[in-house]
């Protein structure tokens, strides 16, 4: 097969404006809001990096954008057109691997087409450049449970690629791998997104994650969440691992988010979050250290 | 699951233990004590003091040598009659298992996608669930025409519970996400149901199927003990190896008596095992770990 010049679908990348979105639980009376009043766009093209503290919201928010639940006011929408349910334009990547284990990397691969009927001699084709892409050519016929870690990252990677979704989101995709695995997913997922074009979004809680990967660092506020604010990235792209952590730029962006996070994290420490006392004591011996 | 694979040393490890058991059953039974060595009397003395009959422990010397029960065996094993015992038992197995997974998998499943269903038909299933299936014997004999029917629908029950609860649960504890994914890669109700549900569902098929098995084994034995080999009802009931350990019995030959458990312990042994190689051949993913 070959693997480079075939024939791929033509990229579309959308953009998905969110705007006034809230999201509550619970009886009505007894409600607890976990999404506040939130409000912003994931640039067409763009790898949009959402960080926030642990249990502030952020997967509330995914299930929204993927259409799995509904807001309780406000409204998102893709392209002009408003969110009503699941849909291929809106392809998750969940935290832990969701392939589905009675099924071979390669079927996993072909779900989404064989589910639509949309199974040619173009999509085939498609799924041999992905393979080759994620660098799983020899472990077509191998189930889940047969792969590594990062294996399994990279036939999710190309399962939700060949719907060809106008966005990607992404719910702390490299969460559980080891630190030298995951640094190689990064460079490897941001020279998937640097090849395709396509719209990305990306929840995480990793500091240097979100530097490495974003175009766009959107800030959460802790619950009920809220966007804190939002930088631009405009580290040089392809991005290559050894070049950002010598980065001066890099490590700027990284204090200045750091000490927005700093601030958010000091604030529910003094609601009485355990979780923020940990970070609080973290910041101020890192930055005493620098 | 782990492969399992040939490991001479276990299988000797297995053999001499069959052959140590073995050795000591043919002491005790010949010599008439356990061990060969009247080791139990003091027990006796004391069941004895505290006023009970001094014959309350079971006593080995009435269980046949296995010698004796070997020659027993080859006895039998050119008998036509016993091999139809075993061609009864087997296909009384076989439509009750059967019968049990081509109702009772649909139903399961039936009833974990479906709320209604659910809300339905679990009720009266849990009410009926804890009857166990020996006790519908002799209300099987009245509601079914034949005694052959009859024994087969107590069979079906014993498989049929715990096929049930097995894909209920099976179905149930799919991780929603996989749902989600599928959902949003456009997949259709049915879609989901058959490449979702369905092999999501058939490693709790498979457990439940084999649980199921061992029940149908024991009820098919107590049945035909009950329902006897005569044909006053229907005419063409009867017989089966639960039958030929009872028939035994009553003509006084304990040698034919353990021959029977022995074949049915084979029996047993034979469809867990076919069941087994089945069960993985359906959930390839579960044996490559």
């Amino acid at each position: 097969m070959s693997t480079s010049g075939t024939p791929r679908p033509l990229v579309s990348a959308g953009e998905i404006t969110v705007s006034g979105v809230s999201k509550s639980y619970g009886a009505t009376g007894f409600q607890k809001e976990v999404v506040r009043e939130c409000s912003f766009s994931i640039e067409r093209g763009k790898l949009t990096v959402m960080i926030g503290p642990s249990g502030c919201g952020k997967s509330t928010l995914i299930r929204l954008l993927a259409g799995f639940e509904a807001p309780s006011t406000g409204t998102i929408k893709l392209d002009g057109e408003p969110v009503t349910g699941p849909s291929r334009n809106r392809l998750v990547l969940f935290q832990e691997s969701a392939l589905f284990p009675w099924m071979t990397t390669y079927d996993n691969i072909l779900y989404g087409p064989r589910a639509r009927g949309e199974v040619s001699a173009q999509v085939l084709e498609f799924a041999e450049f992905l393979l080759n892409k994620v660098g799983l050519q020899d472990f077509r016929k191998k189930y889940p449970t047969q792969l590594s870690g990062g294996m399994q990252r990279r036939a999710e990677l190309a399962r939700a690629m060949i719907n060809n979704p106008e966005v990607m989101i992404l719910d702390e995709p490299f969460r559980g791998l080891d630190a030298m695995t995951k640094e190689l997913m990064w460079e490897y997922y941001s020279g998937l997104f640097e090849e395709s074009g396509r719209t990305n979004f990306f929840v995480t809680t990793d500091i240097d994650e979100a530097v490495f990967l974003a175009d766009r660092m959107m800030i959460m506020s802790n619950i009920p969440t809220q966007v804190r604010a939002v930088l631009e990235v405009d580290l040089p792209r392809p991005r290559k691992l050894a070049d950002i952590v010598v980065s001066d730029r890099a490590n700027q962006i990284k204090m200045e988010a750091l000490s927005i996070l700093h601030e958010e994290a000091m604030k529910s420490f003094s609601r009485g979050s355990k979780a923020a006392a940990d970070f609080v004591e973290a910041y101020t011996k890192r930055t005493a250290k620098s | 699951m782990a492969s399992r694979r040939f490991n001479p040393r276990s299988l000797l490890r297995g053999m001499f233990s069959i052959l140590v058991f073995l050795v000591i059953w043919e002491i005790g039974s010949r010599s008439k004590h356990w061990l060969g060595a009247d080791i139990f009397s003091p027990l006796r003395e004391l069941i004895g003091m505290m006023g009970f009959k001094k014959t309350y422990l079971p006593w080995i010397g009435a269980v046949p040598a296995p010698t004796d029960v070997l020659h027993a065996w080859a006895g039998v094993i050119v008998d036509p009659g016993y091999w139809h015992s075993w061609y009864k038992s087997f296909s009384r197995v076989l439509a009750g298992f059967t019968a049990a997974m081509l109702v009772g998998i649909p139903f399961g499943l039936l009833l974990a996608v479906n709320r209604t269903a659910f809300g339905i038909g679990f009720p009266v299933f849990e009410m009926l669930r804890p009857i166990p299936p020996l006790a519908w014997v002799p209300a099987s004999i009245i509601f079914w025409p034949t005694q052959e029917l009859s024994i087969a629908f107590v069979t079906f029950l014993g498989a049929f519970y715990t096929i049930v609860i097995n894909v209920v649960g099976g179905a149930k504890s799919i991780d929603v996400r996989y749902f989600q994914a599928a959902q949003s890669m456009g997949s259709s109700k049915w879609d989901i149901f058959r490449r979702i549900i369905l092999p999501g569902t058939l490693p709790s098929i498979v457990i439940g199927s084999s649980v199921g098995m061992g029940i149908t084994w024991e009820v098919v034995v107590a049945a035909e003990m009950i329902s006897g080999g005569g044909s006053q009802i229907g005419g063409t009931g009867g017989g089966g190896l639960g039958f030929f350990i009872w028939n035994s019995y009553v003509g006084g030959s304990y040698e034919q008596i353990v021959v029977g458990m022995i074949s049915i312990g084979i029996a047993g042994f034979i469809s867990s095992e076919l069941l087994r190689t089945l069960g993985k051949y359906v959930t390839p993913w579960l044996r490559l770990r």
